[in-house]
């Protein structure tokens, strides 16, 4: 068991170590400051930044034993210098004139993991326990102490995690916990008014509607008692929307407003009969009985009952499991952490991919994470007008791909698909998805707690780290929401999760079986979540005490709310715990035994040294949250909460000075496609990811020798089988005007996506994310029934089942003005399909010149939500429409063209459409092109829409002369048009009839690399 | 195929590379076993029993300080003589990445002088990996070169074409750094075992350096990733490459081949 004591303090002492470059040492920490200083458009910038990393180290240590841990720890003695200064007049004497020093330390209880790694080189070094804190020192040369203190809010700290000091710092001794004297607190809710409940729910931050307020009332009336402030919360973290999907689950009033049906004219009220737990009502409005049951879930069962036999596990684990082959399965979640990430970008994204890894680790009998997916919605860097209370969006950017690299880079696992999507409605409350695949053996499915199972919990310490996350993340954020939810942004420690994930994989792979009967991890709601949902049917008793702890002074509610990282919980036989101590003492693993599953009455039992602090009654904390009606409705015309339009256009079309059907304009147009942030290369984030551990990459991120975008990932989970595994995603935000032409678009997209690199089309499992603004709005609810009817739809017509989802219905930002921006609303599909053989899997970089470039599918001319609109400033128009039997159609006939070896490359057509899917073909395979734009459709589809068009179910391939027979043949029934021949001469010529135009493909590529951050 | 030599990989928090560590040396016919630091530390005589050794890449206790420092303490306070006592008895050792990081600062990197025999004590590091002058992590292939004179165990007989073989990188801390004297002794005693080529030195090293060995050849540290090139389907331009290049085992594979075939004569107890 951990030992949490601390050491005497009267001997103690604080030395202030500063690790520096050698004299003639680069200072590439330094330099890389002062290139992001210069992207903040000061007026006075410093002339040069220099880097130190600052340790302080308290503890009862001889001058030799500082020297030895200055001069062989922490500096390298080939390129660093060690400083130490024994007194803080000593370190404040050590500033140059001239220079204003900048210094960050983490905020006490903020993990600082590299505060731990010094500790434990200490101790084995010395065999002496020091406390250790770190920081980062910057010296800016030749800008005033109030420039340098801006640069430090702006770029270097951020004030909810870090202190910024002005000078170097030296505290006389550390901060230290006070031990908790218990007392249980009762909290009077039996008598009070609605209005009181509506108060006391905000006011305490347990963000629980009336409703569920008068529910809690009235079972404590009925217990004659009133609740204690742990179960409270418990019930707060339990009934979350986080934890419980309480809006997606509920029953649902939808009404179209008339004349509503949208561009695409699909109408629910028109196609409710039929549809499972759909009653169409006689007013013409529809109730649905359990919105997630009625759309997403009864898509998957309809196709379980019709022949798809490879679903394992759905909607009922960590994460949904398919089978992969004979012997192993493959499972895959994707989680947000929007809130978060909106106050504390590292933090936030480093968090949130660590809380969806250990989802995975939860997953079944736990599997082993084998990849990572990320997608961004941000703000455009270039934004006008920041309201108050918002990071800048490059900032949240560099900083959300910065805590992505550091987590999943350290946990060995690589990150190798995602996109990044940009939409200035998205400044307060930036979109972050973390997704994650894992591997398990076959058998391992499914895990049960077992009666009298211990409650083992292994990982990391508890601190007060997260609290409230649960339910802050169902409250809207505001001006002031770094101030009052800081307590619910962290800093994780991946070493601590990749020693719990060896550790639970070396325990689940036991000679003799499984150590343990079941596992899940701790996330929102922390212990309360994790084992509240374990002992659902059986009850627990939890010795909350014996929890390790960070620090000392935290009370039973706190430990049990904690959402301190790295946790899991694991249910394990009570012979078994002896052996599970063992491979965790051999992996530097803590772990702690809470208590029992199952309890005589099957209630939840909350214990404090020997004193009862809290007893609930499990059926009333998991079934009795009321479940309201709730009102939707469907207005088009709505977008009010979307306050900002796209970026200035670049161009108008048509007009004197706007973009002509001349070729040359036809080529300016591409151009700037080709940079905008939407479309241009993200290498500058795919290369910060180690995106080939472990070693199973078959196509990367970037393909091709002049590394092109690649449609997705493909990767052999198991070395031994020549089956691939390919991973891809789907986002059409663009098309938010109507959620339901919306999220077909995303589908058929995902499928594209992986059909391109070989996927077989017939084993292809999705995921659902929704991100909303407020869907207490019923016009918010409207428009996501339509987006959770077309996953129904989707997800049937292409038959690929979604095995897993979340969501997340609160994103909005109120300014300090009071005005409130709305995120469009957005909804990512995460996909993952079989390859059948890697040897087929196939990459859309241009192969040979002199073969045909081939368009499949058809262009109508629908340009609503288009990129060619935005650098335009067109808006409205009719926004394209998913042909469900087509669309699935097409990507047969296209795998099938892949696996024949008919294509010799395959790329999607989406943002940007055909002319950039083309220049991205020609330019990653470093060829030229002749293209022919005008082949693309009709005659009565305007040349705009046949080069720019985005409509849903289109690919490009690229196919020999020979093989124009066999391509026909595949394509039979289809529309498809030869529209290029690839060629030596390294440019793409446009051509329309005479009029010509050729822009040099190292030029294009150029502008699609052009970005930098 | 029947095992004929026997190999150790050592892992540790944070270390991550492990798996494709055991598959290179299985596919060069190595047979595997893993042992974690803490367990080598209680019980050093474990690499008595080992004819190869692997130190994997990874973030070793976190990279905190800087890469590989903890990992490198931790094996000069203990394991430093048992690894010295395996490489005098003839051990090819390989160290990627990571590995290299804590190689360089543990004492095992660049080692004695070729005939000096190696201390008792680890001598105090002379060579650094220190942060990419980008000052951010970077995964991409880049060209190599294998110096004419070089003694490395692992790279003989490895012929590669400058302008075309490629090898992958995906690291943050990568810049070979020494004094000029230091990289002079180097190139002259031949273990400098691995250059990027073809203006392909993205972190900015010395001389290009992207790996070296002892005197002896053995142990080669090297920031590459040859343990994730063992298959053709993980070269980045994979689909296009002649069958007749694909028929062959990748440069990666063949630095385990090499190795293993070099065990045959090395005794273990």
């Amino acid at each position: 068991m951990p030992d949490t004591a601390t050491p005497s303090r009267s001997a103690l002492k604080v030395h202030r170590i500063e690790v520096r470059p050698r004299r003639g040492q680069a200072d590439p920490r330094g330099a890389s400051v002062l290139r992001q200083i210069e992207t903040l458009g000061l007026e006075r910038r410093p002339k040069r930044v220099d880097y130190a990393a600052v340790y302080l180290l308290e503890g009862d240590l001889t001058s030799d034993e500082v020297h030895r841990i200055a001069d062989e720890l922490l500096a390298d003695c080939v390129t660093q210098a060690a400083e130490i200064h024994p007194t803080d007049a000593a370190a404040k004497a050590r500033v140059s004139p001239g220079v204003a020093v900048i210094e960050v330390h983490p905020l006490p209880g903020v993990t600082d993991p590299a505060a731990e790694s010094v500790q434990l080189a200490i101790e084995a070094m010395l065999g002496k326990c020091v406390s250790v804190l770190t920081g980062d020192r910057y010296d800016l040369h030749g800008v005033e102490p109030k420039i340098a203190r801006a640069i430090a809010e702006r770029l270097l700290a951020n004030t909810v995690i870090h202190d910024i000091h002005d000078a170097p710092y030296l505290p006389a001794s550390f901060p230290h916990g006070r031990p908790y004297t218990l007392t249980i607190r009762e909290v009077a809710i039996c008598g009070l008014s609605d209005a009181e409940l509506e108060r006391m729910s905000r006011d305490a931050h347990l963000f629980l509607s009336l409703d569920e307020m008068k529910a809690i009332q009235a079972e404590y009336k009925r217990l004659g008692r009133e609740p204690r402030e742990i179960e409270l919360e418990t019930l707060a973290q339990t009934w979350s929307e986080h934890c419980v999907h309480k809006t997606l689950k509920s029953t649902i009033r939808y009404r179209e407003l008339s004349g509503a049906p949208g561009s695409g004219g699909w109408s629910l009220a028109k196609s409710a009969s039929g549809r499972p737990h759909h009653e169409p009502q006689s007013d013409g409005t529809v109730v649905i009985r359990n919105l997630l049951k009625a759309t997403v879930a009864a898509a998957t069962h309809e196709l379980m009952a019709d022949g798809i036999d490879w679903c394992l596990s759905v909607f009922v684990d960590n994460a949904g499991v398919i089978a992969f082959d004979g012997d192993w399965a493959v499972c895959f979640k994707c989680e947000t952490h929007n809130h978060p990430s909106a106050i504390e970008p590292y933090g936030g994204s480093a968090t949130g991919i660590g809380g969806c890894i250990r989802d995975i680790m939860g997953t079944g009998l736990s599997a082993k994470p084998i990849a990572a997916t990320d997608v961004f919605c941000v703000a455009y860097p270039e934004i006008e007008e920041l309201p108050a209370g918002c990071l800048h969006p490059r900032r949240v950017l560099s900083q959300v791909v910065a805590g992505v690299r550091d987590y999943g880079n350290r946990m060995g696992i690589p990150t190798l698909n995602g996109t990044v999507w940009f939409d200035n409605n998205y400044v307060g409350n930036p979109l972050v998805y973390c997704g994650c695949i894992g591997l398990l053996p076959k058998h391992l499915v499914r895990g049960e707690v077992k009666r009298g199972d211990r409650i083992i919990a292994i990982g990391g310490r508890t601190g007060r780290d997260g609290i409230h996350g649960a339910t802050f993340s169902s409250a809207e954020l505001t001006d002031t929401h770094a101030d009052e939810f800081s307590h619910a942004v962290q800093i994780g420690n991946a070493i601590t999760e990749k020693k719990a994930l060896d550790c639970i994989i070396a325990a689940r792979d036991h000679a003799g079986g499984p150590l343990f009967s079941a596992i899940t991890d701790c996330g929102a709601g922390g212990f309360s979540s994790a084992v509240g949902e374990m002992g659902k049917d059986c009850g627990a008793e939890v010795h909350l005490e014996r929890a390790p702890l960070k620090y000392n002074g935290l009370s039973p509610v706190e430990v049990w709310i904690s959402e301190a990282q790295e946790r899991m919980v694991l249910a394990v036989p009570a012979d078994k715990v002896e052996l599970l101590g063992r491979i965790c003492a051999d992996h530097c693993v803590e772990w702690c035994d809470l208590g029992t599953f199952g309890t005589p009455t099957d209630e939840l039992v909350l214990i404090w040294h020997g004193t009862e602090v809290g007893r609930m009654d499990t059926h009333f904390l998991h079934d009795g949250n009321p479940m309201p009606t709730r009102e939707a409705v469907w207005d088009p015309t709505f977008t009010a909460g979307q306050r900002f339009q796209p970026p200035k256009p670049q161009f108008a079309a048509g007009g004197r000075f706007g973009l002509s059907e001349r070729s040359a304009d036809i080529a300016k147009a591409l151009e700037a496609l080709l940079e905008h942030p939407n479309i241009a290369s993200k290498a500058w984030i795919v290369r910060q990811y180690d995106h080939e551990v472990q070693g199973m990459s078959v196509v990367k991120p970037l393909v091709g020798p002049h590394a092109g975008p690649g449609d997705a990932a493909v990767i052999q989970p198991v070395p031994t089988s020549q089956k691939g595994l390919a991973i891809g995603n789907g986002l059409a935000t663009g098309l938010s005007a109507d959620p339901y032409l919306m999220v077909l678009a995303a589908i058929d997209e995902c499928v594209r996506n992986l059909v391109c690199v070989g996927t077989d089309p017939t084993r292809i499992a999705i995921l659902d994310n929704f991100c909303w603004p407020s869907c207490k709005d019923p016009r918010n609810l409207g428009s996501l029934v339509r987006a959770a009817e077309a996953c129904y739809d989707g997800a049937k017509a292409y038959r690929t089942p979604f095995i897993s989802g979340k969501d997340s219905l609160n994103n909005q930002f109120v300014t300090d003005g009071g005005v409130t921006i709305q995120i469009p609303p957005t909804l990512l599909v995460s996909g993952f399909g079989i390859v059948q053989e890697i040897e087929r899997a196939m990459t859309m970089d241009a192969k040979r010149a002199g073969n045909l470039l081939v368009l499949v599918g058809s262009t109508h001319g629908r340009m609503g939500g288009s990129q060619f609109q935005i650098i335009t400033g067109q808006a409205g128009g009719e926004l394209p429409v998913t042909d469900l039997t087509v669309g699935p159609r097409t990507a047969k006939a296209v795998s099938e063209a892949i696996r024949s070896g008919v294509a010799v490359s395959a790329h999607d057509l989406s943002e940007g459409g055909l002319l950039v899917a083309a220049a991205e073909m020609a330019f990653a395979g470093g060829l030229g092109l002749d293209l022919d734009p005008t082949k693309a459709a009709d005659g009565d589809v305007e040349l705009h829409a046949k080069c720019f068009s985005e409509e849903p179910s289109r690919y490009l391939l690229e196919v020999a002369p020979t093989d124009r027979e066999r391509i026909a043949k595949v394509l039979m029934g289809l529309p498809y048009a030869i529209v290029g021949t690839f060629t030596e001469r390294p440019s793409l010529a446009i051509r329309l009839g005479n009029d010509v135009t050729e822009i040099p493909i190292d030029r294009l590529r150029e502008r699609w690399s052009g970005s930098n951050w | 195929m029947a095992h004929v030599t026997n190999a150790l990989v050592i892992t540790a928090p944070g270390i991550n590379c492990d798996l494709e560590l055991c598959h290179a040396f299985e596919a060069a016919g190595a047979k595997v076993d893993t042992a974690h630091l803490q367990r080598l530390i209680r019980e050093p005589a474990i690499i008595n029993r080992y004819r190869l050794i692997g130190l994997p890449g990874g973030f070793s206790y976190g990279d905190d300080i800087a890469a590989g420092r903890v990992m490198a303490q931790l094996i000069r306070q203990s394991l430093y003589p048992a690894l010295a006592a395996a490489i005098e008895r003839g051990v090819p050792m390989i160290t990627p990445c990571n590995g290299f990081q804590i190689a360089v600062q543990s004492g095992l990197l660049p080692g004695p002088d070729a005939g000096a025999g190696w201390p008792e004590e680890p001598a105090a590091p002379s060579v650094a990996l220190t942060q990419n002058s980008a000052a951010r992590f970077n995964d991409i292939w880049t060209r190599f070169e294998i110096p004419a004179n070089s003694r490395c165990v692992w790279t003989r007989g490895l012929r590669c074409q400058p302008g075309t073989d490629v090898i992958p990188c995906a690291h943050g801390e990568g810049r070979f750094v020494a004094d000029e004297d230091t990289i002079a002794l180097l190139e002259a005693n031949g273990q400098i075992a691995i250059r990027y080529a073809g203006g392909d030195n993205f972190n900015g090293s010395m001389g290009a350096i992207a790996g070296i060995c002892d005197a002896s050849g053995l142990v080669f540290g090297l920031m590459p990733h040859p343990e994730r090139y063992t298959r053709w389907t993980q070269h980045p331009t994979w689909t296009r490459l002649d069958p007749a290049v694909r028929n062959g085992d990748t440069p990666g594979l063949r630095m385990f081949k090499a190795a293993v075939a070099h065990t045959m004569g090395v005794s273990v107890r």
